[in-house]
């Protein structure tokens, strides 16, 4: 078997989504390829070269490639795609964006967001917001998958030294072009990498009082995300948003505060190693989930936290 | 411009899925069930773009058994214009249900299609993308703004840093995130009006399109639950227990 996987990276340096899944890709077996696809993206190839059991890396520096639009990277996955059993991507936007749209060019179905690898054809999934599991079996010759980054331990940074090869570009589809990108600026680690999280809910009662998190999130090195309610209220934008339909997160501690526990927040966080929730209303459904629940009201939380941590 | 909505029945999002006691799936019998919420979305801003005279035809389209029909007479109480029902007992996956809806589209020929983002049932997140790809035409995923022009559109899109603006050459296939607009709710005079709206119903083997599946299901299961843990008296125990006990701060 031979896999090829997409890494994920911003031109200049991988991001750590790519390290989850070539574990993924480990557990499948083989020999394992990563394609880096961008502009002036040098840097993010060599770094993908030293994960460890790479045994090549392809590179496909070219103007078109530099915003991973599916529309130019998809051409560009098909022309390599002969050489691979398995094509993965981490179940990114971009990898979500991508993965579908190469599958319809190969016919093939895609496997979308894995959670484990029974065998080289079968994977497991979550399906219903993660309140089911499903294990499947692809008839299809190519698997095209995207990975549950969370689900897999990352891979070390380095220990390997694959060749670096450039690939031809495809050109550029002409039918979709960047315009411009507005990022979330924070010091703080990214909410789906971070080793703790504190997020808000509707009890946080408006956008101001998320500076509370803020400061305590300052303290722990932590990311801060949100509940959808609070999204839904505007107190946050929706990269916040933790849960079902926002990002998964499994962090070594997460702090859910003046957050009810709704089904569609606790798939996105339930597997956090440790869960805080403090909550002034004891039968939230929260503290079923929450290793150590504090029933208090968080405006008079949160500053004790603080002032306990600092 | 006549814009495509897909429209797909699924569980009620706020009833808890429950496996069949077989694990052969999940159990759908006598729960209730609604429109997909992401698909809403689409519904709605079709009908927007109708309203503010981009648009001249919003057809909403369902590919499901007898049942969908309810599905597309909400969409058509919201104000899609007319229905196209696929009727099929299957469960057809996302590739075949792109290859469907490719053959809707060269009938009908819209300019625009507008689908959820994913299905809250099997959370693939597929169709969008690879109807697309069938099409030959550019993709707008997990879009939070749409903003019309001629042959083309400005389209947001919710990224895992922030927000991406897309320009894209229409016909295009958008997909639509939760922040894209708020679903109204049909009223009572408009879901007596969608009775009458027309309904086009086309049975899926007709349609001559592949959709055999190229997945098997081996099983389905609920997950261990999480066993709650204790709770402490105030924030000083709390900090206490996360330093000496989970050694997590």
């Amino acid at each position: 078997m031979s896999i090829l996987i997409i890494a994920e990276h911003d031109n200049g340096s991988l991001k750590g989504a790519t390290l989850n899944t070539v574990t993924a890709a480990q557990k499948i077996g083989g020999d394992i390829d990563i394609l880096v696809a961008g502009t002036d993206c040098g840097s993010a190839a060599e770094a993908a070269s030293k994960l460890p059991g790479i045994r090549s890396v392809k590179l496909a520096d070219s103007a078109e490639y530099g915003h991973q639009l599916a529309e130019n990277v998809a051409p560009l996955v098909v022309a390599a795609a002969a050489d691979y059993s398995h094509i993965l991507a981490p179940a990114t936007t971009d990898g979500k964006n991508l993965i579908p749209r190469v599958a319809a060019l190969l016919d093939v179905m895609a496997i979308s967001d894995i959670s484990d690898v029974i065998d080289a054809d079968t994977f497991e999934r979550p399906i219903y917001a993660g309140n089911i599991m499903s294990v499947l079996k692809s008839s299809d010759a190519k698997k095209l998958i995207t990975v549950r980054t969370t689900k897999f331990a990352a891979c070390a940074e380095d220990g390997g030294s694959a060749s670096v090869d450039a690939i031809s570009a495809t050109g550029d589809a002409g039918i979709a072009s960047f315009v411009s990108q507005d990022l979330t600026q924070s010091d703080r680690p990214e909410l789906t990498s971070a080793k703790i999280v504190i997020s808000g809910g509707r009890g946080m009662q408006n956008g101001e009082n998320f500076a509370m998190l803020d400061a305590v999130a300052e303290i722990l090195n932590a990311a801060v995300g949100a509940s959808r309610a609070a999204v839904d209220a505007g107190f946050v934008p929706n990269d916040y948003q933790v849960g079902q339909t926002g990002k998964v997160v499994a962090p070594d501690l997460y702090i859910a505060v003046g957050i009810s526990g709704a089904i569609q927040h606790l798939a996105g966080m339930k597997d956090s190693k440790v869960i805080v929730a403090i909550n002034n209303d004891e039968e939230a459904p929260i503290f079923q989930v929450a290793d150590y629940g504090l029933v208090m009201d968080l405006f008079e939380a949160l500053p004790q936290l603080k002032d306990a941590l600092a | 411009m006549k814009i495509l909505v897909t429209c797909k029945r699924v569980l009620d999002p706020y009833i808890k899925a429950r496996v069949k006691p077989d694990g052969s799936g999940v159990n759908l019998d006598n729960v209730k069930m609604a429109m997909n919420p992401f698909d809403e979305i689409a519904v709605e801003e079709a009908i927007r773009l109708k309203e503010a005279g981009t648009a001249t035809e919003v057809i909403s389209v369902s590919i499901g058994g007898a049942k969908s029909e309810e599905t597309l007479r909400t969409s058509l109480a919201m104000g899609a214009d007319r229905a196209i029902h696929v009727v099929t007992d299957e469960d057809v996956e996302p590739l075949g249900l792109a290859k469907v809806l490719k053959k809707l589209i060269e009938e009908e020929s819209p300019g625009l299609v507008i689908m959820g983002k994913q299905a809250i049932d099997g959370d693939s997140n597929q169709v969008g993308q690879m109807l697309a790809a069938l099409m030959g035409w550019p993709q707008g995923t997990n879009v939070s703004k749409v903003e019309m022009g001629d042959g083309e559109a400005t389209i947001t899109r919710e990224i895992d840093g922030g927000l991406e603006t897309l320009l894209l050459k229409t016909p295009a296939v958008l997909t639509a995130d939760l922040r894209l607009n708020e679903p109204r709710y049909a009223s009572l005079p408009n879901i007596m009006k969608a009775k009458k709206k027309p309904m086009d119903k086309k049975p899926l083997e007709e349609l001559g399109v592949d959709t055999v599946p190229r997945q098997e299901t081996i099983k389905v299961s609920e997950p261990a639950a999480r066993a709650a843990g204790i709770k402490v008296a105030d924030v000083a125990e709390l900090v206490s227990k996360l330093k000496n006990d989970a050694q997590v701060i």
